[in-house]
């Protein structure tokens, strides 16, 4: 039974052996050489020497590289929880448009992702200063007394990023929201509920698994991002990606950087699973309430 | 007056008509069934009377209140959808509640009410469960159950039983019956299946080519339809060309038959159409005498055991006439014989 069963079932192997190389040379064999040179030793003025010690990790526990880390999660969680509060409403309410109104949105989201992160850091910079921006429409329109300048700062980082995590948002939000079948929301309709009830009752509870992918994904894709933060940001909105960035590149310390990095991932994936264990005992729980007995 | 009146109603999308000149009478009480082939407005005339959709011109007006431009969430009709439309997300006790929480019913009253309509579809178990967890026939009786919670006013179902199979379906349509029966409720039902708006309408609303074309009692519509459309989708018909000939009397070829039904007002010599049930065709031997008579052919015969179709050439018309096999006579292929088309199940249709 078992040998003739073999030679069948090693074919789908086979298929899967070709994305699993790549997988391995593109994506784990980097990771091993991060994950090594960041135990080893720096030579000041040079390169590093192979080494297995703890300086790097131990150098990492510092008020100010704690700080910055603490600050680029503060960060890259609100710009996600931004994102996810209006491209949720938003895709739900694209959704329900006419396929053509659809497909000119997404076309015109996608658009947004062909910019370069410089392109968009220095394109906000301009909106933002004093000199050129939008202040002077504010100070047109009435609104302000005088031009301002909004960069750099807090907002102007957190503008930045909640602009490049947006698009990826809503195209994690589009395919299970359009399949939503909209007898559901009719049918709470139906039941009194109002459309705003409708929208928190119904669409928002049964798309949580959504809202929770896409709440990830912005966290993680704007945790990456080193460079609006320089750009639109003061040195104290410098996030951990930054810290890493200018130790990898103009301090040469590139076992320090790979330490650094291997510690934002760690602490980024442990939020992530805590967030999926949330997620997943909160849908577990929800039958709860109200049930008959 | 109680009950609802839809007048005047028209619907485009665009410039697609969906329904157009709807003007009709739901006394309360009464089950109705829309019927029709798919595509002829039966589901936007539900869709208008629940408020999910609203009528390009015409008005929805139910005992005595005009509700033309309430929204729906504030009309009080239970609907129940195609998909069922269960909320993924809550459990069957709370797809149930789901309304009376709206309404902010409190928890103790909301359990009472959730085993009363369990109780009520026969489901008492359940309550607890995910919708995954239910099989197709549940699930329709948890939507009903939920579209029942608050008490409405209207009870409407879009084609609730088109996903259930076969034999669930024969069931369900008794058992809803027997449901609005208990209840007294104003039940509308959407469905393209004739023989389920046999079984469950007090009032057939037969609609096609988005209008409405006879209303009435499914029996009456059954045995008297109002015109070609009706007499074709309604069962089967036998139609035959015929000409008027006088008061109650029509000719089809060269021969003279009395029809009972016939619009008054048709002028001699104008072409008209007879409809004849094939279960009231009668195969007499040609040398029979009696009334209605034509010459015809056996063509073909069917016998599928608990009924004989034969297939009947009446000069250049195909004539079916159906018989169980005890009053069926001894016929065979290319029989010379006499149709009898019996006054009383002659319809003349005047188009």
């Amino acid at each position: 039974m078992s040998t003739r069963a073999r030679p069948q079932s090693l074919r789908p192997h086979l298929l899967l052996a070709y994305p699993a190389l790549m997988l391995g040379i593109l994506f784990l064999v980097p990771f091993g050489i991060m994950l090594t040179i960041s135990f080893f030793h720096r030579i000041e003025g040079g390169f590093y020497e192979p080494a297995f010690d703890f300086a790097n990790y131990e150098r990492f526990v510092q008020a100010y590289f704690l700080r910055a880390l603490l600050f680029s999660l503060f960060i890259a969680a609100l710009a996600a929880a931004i994102c996810v509060a209006t491209g949720f409403p938003f895709t739900f309410l694209l959704s329900r448009f006419r396929r053509r109104t659809q497909v000119l949105w997404l076309v015109f989201l996608m658009s947004v992702l062909s910019l370069s992160e410089v392109i968009i850091g220095f394109g906000w910079s301009v909106l933002l200063s004093r000199t050129a921006g939008l202040s002077h429409l504010m100070v047109a329109l009435g609104l302000m007394s005088e031009p301002q300048s909004w960069t750099p700062g807090f907002a102007a980082v957190l503008c930045g990023l909640c602009y490049i995590a947006f698009p990826y948002t809503v195209l994690v939000l589009y395919p299970p929201l359009s399949r939503l079948d909209p007898e559901l929301t009719e049918a709470a309709r139906t039941l009194g509920a109002s459309p705003l009830r409708t929208f928190f009752t119904v669409v928002v509870p049964a798309r949580r698994g959504a809202i929770l992918a896409a709440l990830i994904l912005a966290f993680v894709f704007t945790l990456g991002s080193y460079l609006l933060p320089q750009i639109l940001g003061r040195p104290q909105e410098w996030t951990l990606s930054v810290l890493i960035t200018d130790q990898a590149i103009y301090n040469s310390n590139l076992p320090f950087a790979a330490a650094l990095a291997v510690f934002l991932m760690i602490v980024s994936l442990a939020l992530i699973a805590l967030t999926l264990r949330l997620g997943r005992s909160g849908t577990a729980e929800r039958p709860e309430p109200g049930g008959a007995r | 007056m109680a009950g609802l009146v839809l007048s005047g109603i028209e619907k485009k999308f665009g410039a697609v008509v969906a329904v157009s000149s709807v003007d009709l009478v739901l006394p309360n009480g009464k089950f109705v069934c829309f019927l029709g082939p798919s595509g002829c407005g039966k589901t936007t005339l539900l869709r208008i009377i629940a408020g999910l959709e609203m009528p390009t011109s015409g008005s929805v007006v139910l005992d005595g209140e005009d509700i033309t431009g309430l929204p729906a969430h504030k009309r009080n009709f239970g609907m129940v959808f195609q998909s069922f439309a269960l909320f993924p997300h809550l459990s069957v006790a709370d797809n149930i509640a789901y309304g009376l929480r709206i309404r902010g019913t409190d928890r103790k009253r909301q359990r009472q009410r959730v085993a009363e309509l369990l109780e009520l579809v026969r489901l008492p178990d359940v309550g607890e469960r995910r919708i995954d967890q239910l099989s197709g026939g549940q699930r329709q009786r948890v939507a009903i159950a939920r579209a029942l919670a608050l008490d409405p006013k209207l009870f409407l179902l879009d084609e609730p039983l088109s996903a259930l199979d076969a034999k669930l379906r024969e069931a369900m349509q008794i058992e809803l019956k027997l449901l609005q029966q208990r209840l007294g409720i104003t039940t509308i039902l959407v469905t393209h299946d004739q023989r389920e708006a046999m079984t469950m309408a007090d009032l057939a609303v037969v609609m096609g080519a988005n209008r409405v074309q006879q209303v009435g009692p499914p029996l009456e519509i059954y045995r008297r339809p109002a015109n070609r459309f009706v007499a074709d989708f309604i069962g089967t018909s036998n139609l035959l060309t015929a000409r008027v000939a006088g008061p109650g009397q029509v000719a089809v070829g060269d021969r003279s038959l009395a029809a009972s039904a016939m619009p008054a007002g048709l002028d001699r010599g104008r072409d008209v159409t007879l409809s004849v049930r094939p279960e009231d065709v009668h195969v007499l031997p040609a040398d029979a005498k009696a009334e209605n008579l034509l010459p015809g052919k056996v063509v073909f015969l069917r016998d599928v055991g608990a009924n004989v179709e034969t297939y009947l050439d009446c000069a250049g018309v195909t004539v079916i006439s159906v018989a169980t096999p005890k009053e069926r006579p001894d016929l065979h292929q290319g029989d010379r014989v006499a149709v009898q088309l019996p006054a009383a199940a002659c319809v003349v249709l005047a188009e």
